[in-house]
């Protein structure tokens, strides 16, 4: 159905030699849909944040008290057990927190997408329905995805900046400029494992434990298996595939590239951008067929 | 507003829609009436341009679904058989939210939701959330939300299910004033009593195929009798009872339940089964209904 998203497709047919121009009511119909078919993600993605207001405090409380939790954990609690340095900059070796924020900010983005891009489509599906509302006016259903990633996105942000602040209030650093870079690789991996999380939800009729199971048997191990809190290299090689698949584990590495330095060759930048990337782009292409199979069956 | 040619929806082997022709004209009220099951809201959702049809032909404001779906269903109503309403959001905010799809700006949407609140009698309502309102409430709340885009078209799939009825009477009150306002109405229902009471023409439907149209009047007087007695004898006795009724009406229908004798004067049909020795448990003489109709299209109930 993508003439669905093309307002003057069908319109040049209509205006083909021998058809006749299009009616009042028509006419009427064609200007009304204009501003949907223009800006239809954008009201999606209105309703959308409008909901997230409902649990608003636990968003708030969660994107500055997480790392909060983490950094005191880790950066301050764990690390005074370790002499053996982890991460390195050009300079020489840098301190355990600084190593470890990185990835955790990307940790923190990627939850936003276990939670938002799992239960809240199944709740537009079935238990609130109201993908159906949406789907009943004008809005095409790429339109509800775009919306839909839109409104995760803001959240994603939200949550991305805060943890990169509270970072930057521990010194955990390597470089001032990484306030703002470090939540866009984090933005990055939160697209990069919750787009294809986005077409998978999508795709599911009901909820009989598969999101738990991505919880503890996809992101959990992800976590604790990609280069999170000590680098890839010190795992056995036959568990370093759980780090090349894993979104996290190249959204780490860009961080601390982005962040202290760390030395990195040209070659493995652009694996790690061209994975997450792929991911993102792979997801999304996925997501809105799903969306769209569902939608106008 | 809409004409339909042919019009079939196959989901693999099976024809949900199976060729059906109708119109409806601005101002109409119509209704497709039949089981569950029988393809009408397969019907409605390729109207309402959210399902591309297998063949025949569909114009809907002279406008292709196929191709204008976002036009068509910009200025449609949608009251959908279940209710999706945003649970977690107040009642207002449901309208102003589900204006907004339409690109209405905010202003507007605040104004005709006050307004629709008003006519859906929620004005109460409007700061409550949608979790707390009744099952009349929400049907209601989803028909102002249905109205919020001034649609040229109102459809309502199954608008009363489940519904009490007393809060089926009050949307019924409210359908019929849209209706008096000039509103197009397309509804789908299995209850005859709601499709007399709302629709000027009606299709009825079974198994994805038009058995009749016409008035709600006009299809009883063409189908059934003025009058039918309905008889209960008892269900083991119901069949016996009724190859000696047989003589009496026009036509005769033995029910699990009941026997039904279809005649113009009811009343002299009761004083013949006394003649004749029959003492049914309950008897009653009641006007010719849609249901009536219904039985003798398809010989099965409306509802089953």
């Amino acid at each position: 159905m993508n003439e669905d998203r093309t307002p003057t497709a069908g319109l040049e047919h209509d205006a083909a030699p021998g058809a006749c121009a299009p009616t009042v009511q028509a006419a009427e119909a064609i200007a009304a849909a204009a501003r949907t078919r223009r800006r239809g993600a954008l009201y999606v993605a209105e309703h959308q944040i409008r909901s997230m207001r409902t649990y608003g405090w636990t968003i708030l409380i969660g994107g500055i008290g997480s790392p909060l939790l983490y950094l005191l954990g880790l950066g301050l609690g764990l690390a005074s057990f370790l002499d053996v340095p982890v991460g390195f900059g050009p300079d020489g070796p840098v301190r355990y927190v600084v190593f470890v924020a990185p990835a955790l900010l990307a940790t923190a983005a990627i939850g936003v997408s276990t939670e938002e891009f799992t239960y809240t489509i199944m709740a537009g599906f079935k238990w609130r329905r109201i993908f159906w509302g949406m789907n009943a006016s004008p809005l095409a259903p790429e339109q509800v995805v775009e919306g839909l990633v839109l409104a995760v996105a803001a959240r994603m942000a939200f949550v991305s900046v805060a943890y990169g602040v509270v970072v930057a209030l521990f010194g955990a650093l390597g470089s001032p400029v990484a306030v703002l870079t470090l939540p866009l690789v984090g933005m990055l991996a939160g697209m990069a494992f919750g787009l294809p999380l986005l077409a998978f939800a999508a795709s599911l009729k009901d909820d009989s434990g598969q999101f738990a199971a991505v919880q503890r048997f996809i992101f959990t191990p992800m976590f604790l298996f990609s280069g999170t809190f000590y680098p890839l290299s010190a795992l056995p090689g036959w568990l370093h595939w759980i780090g090349w698949v894993s979104p996290l584990w190249h959204a780490s590495e860009l961080g601390r590239w982005l962040s202290y330095g760390s030395p990195i060759s040209g070659v493995m930048l652009t694996v790690h951008l061209g994975v997450l990337l792929s991911l993102v782009a792979g997801g999304w292409l996925l997501a809105r067929r799903t969306f769209v199979g569902r939608m106008r069956g | 507003m809409i004409t339909a040619t042919g019009l079939t929806k196959r989901f693999g082997d099976l024809a949900a829609v199976d060729g059906i022709d109708f119109e409806v004209a601005a101002g109409e009220s119509f209704g497709l009436l039949g089981p569950n099951g029988a393809g009408k809201s397969t019907t409605m959702r390729m109207v309402g341009a959210v399902s591309t049809r297998t063949s025949g032909e569909l114009r809907v404001l002279d406008l292709d679904p196929n191709t204008h779906g976002p036009e068509i269903r910009s200025r449609l109503g949608v009251v959908p058989q279940e209710d999706n309403l945003d649970t977690e959001l107040r009642v207002r905010d449901n309208l102003i939210v589900y204006g907004r799809y339409f690109g209405i700006p905010r202003a507007v949407c605040a104004e005709r939701a006050d307004e629709l609140l008003a006519f859906a009698q929620l004005e109460e309502k409007a700061k409550v959330k949608v979790d707390a309102l009744s099952g009349g409430m929400k049907r209601r709340l989803t028909i102002a939300r249905a109205l919020i885009n001034e649609p040229k078209v109102l459809m309502l799939d199954e608008p009363t299910t489940g519904l009490d009825p007393q809060a089926r009477h009050v949307l019924w009150d409210r359908l019929f004033r849209l209706k008096e306002r000039g509103t197009t109405l397309v509804l789908t229902t299995h209850y005859m009593d709601e499709a007399e009471q709302l629709c000027d023409r009606i299709v009825v439907v079974d198994e994805g195929r038009i058995m009749a149209q016409g008035s709600p009047s006009s299809l009883i007087r063409e189908y059934s009798t003025r009058e039918v007695v309905e008889l209960r004898f008892g269900s083991e006795r119901n069949a016996g009872a009724a190859e000696q009724l047989a003589v009496l009406g026009e036509r005769i229908e033995v029910l699990p339940d009941r026997v039904l004798i279809y005649a113009d004067n009811g009343e002299s049909v009761l004083e013949h089964v006394a003649r004749l020795g029959l003492h049914p448990t309950t008897s009653l003489v009641r006007r010719s209904s849609l249901e009536d109709v219904f039985l003798r299209l398809t010989g099965r109930s409306l509802i089953e």
